[in-house]
C-alpha cells in the first residue's frame, strides 16, 4: 500500500506530512511507558521482522498481490505507540533505501500503514481478548480489520486532495474490495506469528501483559 | 524460552524471510497499485526520486544474480532498520532521566 509522490497534491502531502510527524511525537512520548528492559530489545526485532514480511507479496484474486502492513501485529506484541514506532521506522527505511513509497508520500504512507492500523487494529484486539476470544484469534481478526481501515485512510487522503478525478464511490469500492482479500492474509500472517510467541512466552506479549491484573515477572 | 532464544529466533526468520524467500514472493502489483492503474489514479505519479539508488527496487546495483541480489537487498534492509528502531526505541527510553514503568 506504498503510494508513490505525486497521487495527492502538494497541501494533501503536507498535512499527511503533519499528522504523521505529531502521531510519531505522541508515539515517542508514550513508547517508553511500554518498555522495560525485557521488551526493548524485542521491539527492534518486531521491526525487522515486519520489515522482512512485508517483502513477501502474497497472490490475491486477479494479478493482484498483498503484503503484511503490521502494523496491529507490532501493536499486540510491543504495545501500540511502540508498535506504530516500529512501523514507520521500516515506512521510513523502504522509502530512503529501496526507493519504496515517494518522499513526499511518506507521511501519507505513515498514516495508513503505521498509524490507522494501529489506532483500528490494537483496541479492536484489546476488545476482542476481552471478550474471551483466544489471543492469537483476535489479533488476526483485528489485524483483518485494520487493512481495509488503512485502504479507507488511504481514500480519505485522496478525497482531500487527489492529483486525478476518479469518482471516489469507485476508489472507495476497488480499494476496499481488494483490501478485504488482502487483509485475510494479513490476518493469517499475524495470528500465526503471534500464536507462535504466545506459545513459547506468553508473558512478553504487551496486549497479555496489559490486560493482566498483575505484570506477570518470570 | 529463554528471551534471548526467541529473539535470535525472531532475527534467524526475519533474515530467512528477506535473504531467501523474498525471491518467491509475488511480483505482481500491491493492491494500491492496481487499484491505482485500474482506474487511473496513477495519472500523475511520479518516478521515485532515489530511483537510481545502489538499493532500489530491493535489488543490488551490480549484482546480475536475482536471487543473490534481491537476497543480499533484504539482508541489508534487515540490519538497517534493526539498528535504526534500536536506536530509536533507546532514545525514547533514556530520553529523560532513568527509564521506568513503575509510575504507569
Amino acid at each position: 500500500m506504498h503510494a508513490p509522490d505525486g497521487f495527492v497534491n502538494a497541501p494533501t502531502s503536507i498535512a499527511a506530512g503533519v499528522v504523521a510527524a505529531a502521531g510519531i511525537a505522541v508515539c515517542l512520548r508514550k513508547a517508553r511507558e511500554e518498555l522495560d528492559d525485557r521488551t526493548a530489545p524485542l521491539a527492534g526485532l518486531v521491526a525487522v521482522y515486519v520489515f522482512a514480511a512485508q517483502m513477501l507479496n502474497f497472490p490475491v484474486a486477479g494479478g493482484t498481490s498483498g503484503h503484511l502492513l503490521g502494523g496491529t501485529l507490532a501493536a499486540v506484541l510491543v504495545g501500540p505507540f511502540t508498535g506504530a514506532l516500529c512501523v514507520s521506522v521500516v515506512l521510513l527505511v523502504q522509502a530512503v533505501l529501496f526507493a519504496d513509497g515517494g518522499l513526499t508520500a511518506l507521511g501519507l504512507n505513515i498514516s495508513t500503514m503505521a498509524l490507522a492500523t494501529v489506532l483500528i487494529g490494537y483496541p479492536l484486539a484489546r476488545f476482542l481478548l476481552r471478550v474471551r476470544i483466544p489471543l492469537a484469534v483476535s489479533s488476526g481478526i483485528a489485524a483483518g480489520v485494520s487493512v481495509v481501515g488503512a485502504s479507507l485512510t488511504f481514500v480519505l487522503f485522496y478525497a482531500l486532495g487527489g492529483t486525478t478525478e476518479v469518482a471516489l464511490g469507485t476508489v472507495t469500492a476497488a480499494m476496499v474490495g481488494v483490501h478485504a482479500l488482502i487483509g485475510i492474509g494479513e490476518g493469517l500472517i499475524t495470528a500465526l506469528t503471534v500464536g507462535a510467541i504466545a506459545a513459547t512466552r506468553p508473558d512478553l506479549i504487551h496486549l497479555n501483559r496489559s490486560l493482566a491484573p498483575t505484570p506477570v515477572e518470570v | 524460552m529463554r528471551t534471548r532464544n526467541l529473539l535470535i529466533g525472531l532475527l534467524l526468520v526475519s533474515l530467512l524471510f528477506a535473504g531467501v524467500v523474498s525471491f518467491y514472493a509475488s511480483g505482481s502489483p500491491d493492491g494500491l497499485e492496481k487499484v491505482s492503474e485500474d482506474h487511473g489514479i496513477s495519472a500523475q505519479a511520479e518516478d521515485h526520486a532515489l530511483d537510481d539508488s545502489p538499493l532500489a527496487d530491493y535489488g543490488v546495483k551490480g549484482v546480475e544474480n536475482p536471487r543473490l541480489s534481491g537476497g543480499l537487498a533484504g539482508i541489508v534492509g534487515v540490519g538497517v532498520t534493526f539498528v535504526l528502531a534500536s536506536t530509536v526505541i533507546a532514545l525514547t527510553r533514556f530520553r529523560r532521566g532513568p527509564r521506568s514503568r513503575a509510575h504507569e
